[in-house]
């Protein structure tokens, strides 16, 4: 009976959902641009988010599922590909001039706002104003404020200068722009736009039920081609464990998966194999350890060498990821241009281990287990962020293992506010366990640059290197890949050597896709590059919606 | 009467202000404030954003200074705007969360008293009996297993492989489409497996208290004495003990009034509702504090009411209470 009802109720889930004819009249003609073969129109896609969004414009918020939404719905002048390079998006092309100094996008010509508003030079010129201004609430204001002049050429060609070059700035355009006509000489904190957002790209707002849904729908006016699924559906489950059955159960067409789960409940479940097909790839991020470089035991390179020597890089990703990640050896993804394979490695060694730290003249003298130097022994506290398991085994494991080489660990795990702002902001830890997420822009310089020590800068083990600050400046100041990258990879041998941090590992991105979609290509940006090419034969479509 | 409920309200006054006070300056000792979470561990944000967030919120006035601005606000029942970038005030908010956390609140709570109370009153009737034994070990087996856990396995077993029940969210997809029956069996099929957990969790204390209140009230000599005077088995336990055995449990329930709005967040989160839990716990995460003050400041209220209409309760029900009168 309830079946029978279940199923009278998912007739209704599937031809019920009628869309609101808009009244303005004639409705724009689809944009057809996109030419995959053999695809059609039709179908949704459901995504889960563990939290709900904060707002709709992208630039003043910096939750994930805000931004996550807010990107469906924005277009920047510029973007990444599938590559991880640098393509026009709102530009068509662009100049590099003035030596590095300027840069001149040539905007596209057709493109209009989801209100029917056309695209122009004074939108990007509103969104640079509206960056700068000290009463819009952005925390992405730092790249704009570099801007020297901005001028407005023509109707579709902007310039920006800049004081000196400055290879970020390309990208930082990568930044949403915003309509003009809908926010000028408001204020934003109020502006209706943070609920029901209009942007370029390539869904529409449909609609947002406050901690349970927000759902877009295609823009068939897209200047770059409709998407070929109907809708865009985000859906808020703030419990993994429950974003798991609603994936068994089908109502969830993506999700991240654990290592756990990746490996363990998917194959051997009909229910999950029959659904979806597993994606991986390397994430971008990796975990590290961080020593303090204020701390006098610290300061010898040779310690840091010894604790990365001890570090079973391997057997922690091994148990703890179930294998599912790389060894870290620097700041960046293995396998990207920026990545220099040929750094010095620290393999598992307890006995170079031992022997550095004799070098730098710590000896169990006192026979309790820990060495010492000078009557004080290497003991000090490893502190880490509660709610990420994985971290607090790591740290686990690096107890045990230092414990055989001699050096003592307390381990401390702490609420995020409490572990930034009275730990990590204030210099009053030993070293730390963390992760960063790694830019597609090689930058370093706000990690490690000297300067960015203390307060809430982000240099926090204050590590000083007058060779790195040199090649950090000069590489932003670089355009050229080739050239630029030379910089970088001089940058990671020396980290390597000095060991500032002990790089643990990349963890990979585990995701599992309904098998429906069709062009679901993994590539090294990730899998969500492409969603709008993504679609689903006729006669396999879940969801449809009467026009 | 009358007077006495005025001068049990006016006294209420001092006393709020008094819990705003210090759930102001707790909220406040706790590390770390909201500007930080929009302006800090990320390299793409700038330096200067943490000090603008700052100015923004108003946090670098000094505390009293920010607590006087709150209060002159609260006075008129303004709670300010919330600090996360939705731009809603914090009553729009709560408005948004309330009516589902009171929903299914109340669904649980009056289960709970329609299945508890004759539970433990039978249960105290047939004390010692393979009945009473077995309320027992079922109750408390609703007491002691997680919740969280039970709630995952019915999900996976109801929903993924048997396929009878929705898994999360309170309502369908579909749900603007439905007609008004519709919705109402939408709503009722969504939240059948929270709120059958949360009576089962929640049967243990009230039966356990309606049976000791009724056990200690049948030892008592009137019973003793309405059952000499032949009176009807039926009268002697309805009429005299219920009568009395109840008394206890009118302070449950004028208690659990402020639990009313209190949704459970790990309860909300599993079932991906959109209650007061998750929003209090978001708020407190985030140091969202006129979420946070605004949420506490309800409860405060409605505890102090809770305990007013508890009291109002006794004179009803117990004919030796009597207020305003020497």
């Amino acid at each position: 009976m309830i079946k029978k009802f279940l199923a009278v109720l998912l007739v209704f889930a599937v031809f019920g959902c009628g869309q609101k004819k808009s009244d303005s009249g004639a409705e724009p003609e689809v944009s057809r641009k996109r030419d995959i073969p053999n695809a059609v129109y039709g179908d949704a896609v459901v995504v889960s988010m563990l939290g709900d969004a904060t707002g709709l414009i992208y630039n003043i918020t910096s939750d994930s599922a805000s931004h996550d939404v807010a990107g469906k719905i924005y277009n920047g002048l510029v973007r990444y590909d599938k590559n991880m390079n640098i393509v026009g998006d709102l530009a068509d092309s662009w100049e590099i001039v003035d030596d590095g100094k300027g840069i001149i996008f040539h905007l596209n010509q057709d493109v209009r706002w989801h209100d029917g508003k056309p695209f122009t030079a004074d939108d990007v010129e509103f969104t640079y104003k509206f960056m700068i201004d000290d009463k819009t609430p952005t925390s992405y204001d730092a790249d704009f404020r570099l801007v020297s002049k901005f001028e407005v050429i023509d109707k579709y060609t902007v310039k920006v200068s800049y004081n000196e070059p400055f290879a970020p700035a390309l990208i930082s355009w990568g930044m949403p722009v915003l309509p003009k006509h809908l926010l000028q000489g408001q204020d934003v904190k109020k502006s209706p736009l943070l609920r029901r957002p209009v942007g370029t790209g390539p869904y529409k707002f449909l609609e947002w039920k406050a901690g349970d849904s927000i759902t877009l729908v295609a823009n068939d006016d897209y200047f770059l081609g409709r998407p070929y699924l109907d809708r865009y559906t985000f859906r808020v489950i703030p419990d993994t464990a429950t974003t798991f059955l609603e994936l068994l159960n089908g109502s969830i067409d993506i999700m991240g998966l654990s290592p756990l789960q990746w490996s363990k409940q998917t194959d051997s479940n009909p229910r999950f194999t029959s659904q979806y097909n597993k994606h991986t790839y390397l994430a971008s991020s990796y975990d590290y350890v961080g020593y303090n470089q204020k701390k006098p035991m610290f300061q010898d390179k040779r310690v840091r060498q010894a604790l990365s020597y001890a570090t079973p890089k391997q057997d922690i990703i091994n148990g703890l990821q179930f294998g599912l990640g790389v060894e870290a050896t620097g700041p960046y993804k293995p396998g990207t241009i920026w990545y220099n394979p040929n750094v010095k490695k620290y393999e598992y060694n307890i006995e170079t281990a031992k022997k550095l730290l004799a070098q730098a003249g710590y000896k169990d003298t006192n026979g309790d287990g820990i060495v010492e130097k000078d009557g004080k022994p290497l003991k000090f506290e490893l502190i880490t962020n509660q709610g990420n398991s994985v971290r607090t085994s790591i740290c686990e494991v690096l107890q045990k293992s230092w414990e055989k080489i001699g050096v003592k660990v307390d381990i401390r795990v702490l609420e995020w506010a409490t572990f930034i702002n009275e730990y990590i902001n204030k210099q009053k830890f030993d070293a730390v366990v963390l992760g960063w997420n790694i830019l597609n822009d090689p930058d370093l310089y706000d990690v490690w640059y000297s300067g960015n020590c203390g307060g809430q800068k982000l240099n926090f083990i204050c590590y000083q290197n007058k060779d790195l600050d040199a090649l950090l400046i000069e590489g932003r100041k670089e355009f050229d890949p080739q050239k630029r990258k030379e910089y970088y990879f001089k940058v990671q041998e020396i980290l390597a050597e000095d060991q500032p941090y002990t790089f643990l590992m990349v963890p990979n991105a585990l995701v599992a896709v309904s098998k429906r979609f069709n062009e679901v290509r993994p590539a090294p940006a990730g899998i969500g590059y492409n969603e709008e090419d993504w679609w689903v034969e006729k006669d396999k479509q879940k969801y449809s919606f009467q026009k | 009467m009358l007077r006495y409920i005025a001068a049990r309200l006016a006294g209420m006054v001092p006393l709020l202000f008094g819990i705003t006070l210090i759930c102001f300056f707790v909220i406040h000792l706790a590390p770390g404030d909201p500007a930080q979470f929009l302006a800090s561990m990320n390299p793409k944000f700038s330096e200067t954003a943490y000090q603008k967030f700052e100015k923004m919120y108003g946090l670098d006035k000094p505390l009293p200074e920010q607590y006087l601005i709150w209060l002159k606000r609260v006075v008129v029942l303004d709670f300010g705007e919330s600090f996360s970038q939705d731009g809603k005030t914090v009553t729009a908010k709560i408005l948004e969360r309330m009516p589902v956390t009171i929903y299914l609140n109340v669904m649980g709570m009056l289960l709970i008293f329609l299945i508890a109370l004759p539970l433990g009153v039978w249960s105290a009737y047939k004390q010692n009996s393979m009945f009473d034994k077995s309320v027992t070990v079922f109750v408390f087996i609703g007491f002691a297993v997680p919740t969280f856990w039970l709630a995952l396995l019915c999900m996976y077993y109801f929903g993924v492989i048997k396929g009878w029940l929705p898994i999360s969210g309170l309502t369908s997809y579909n749900f603007d489409q439905l007609s008004v029956s519709g919705k109402i069996w939408d709503v009722a099929w969504h939240s059948f497996l929270p709120v059958l957990l949360s009576v089962f969790g929640g049967l243990a204390g009230l039966s356990r208290f309606a049976r000791n209140s009724m056990l200690e009230v049948l030892g008592e000599d009137y019973i003793t004495s309405a059952r000499a005077r032949g009176l009807s088995e039926r009268r002697v336990v309805f009429k005299h003990a219920l009568k009395n055995a109840i008394l206890p449990v009118v302070t449950i329930l004028g208690l659990s009034i402020p639990g009313l709005i209190g949704g459970s967040v790990i309860f909300e989160s599993i079932f991906g509702i959109a209650g007061m839990g998750q929003l209090f716990y978001q708020a407190v995460m985030m140091r969202d504090y006129p979420v946070v003050m605004g949420i506490l400041v309800m409860g405060a209220v409605l505890t102090l009411i809770g305990n007013l209409i508890a009291d109002i309760c006794y004179g009803l029900v117990d004919p030796r209470i009597r207020y305003g009168k020497k």
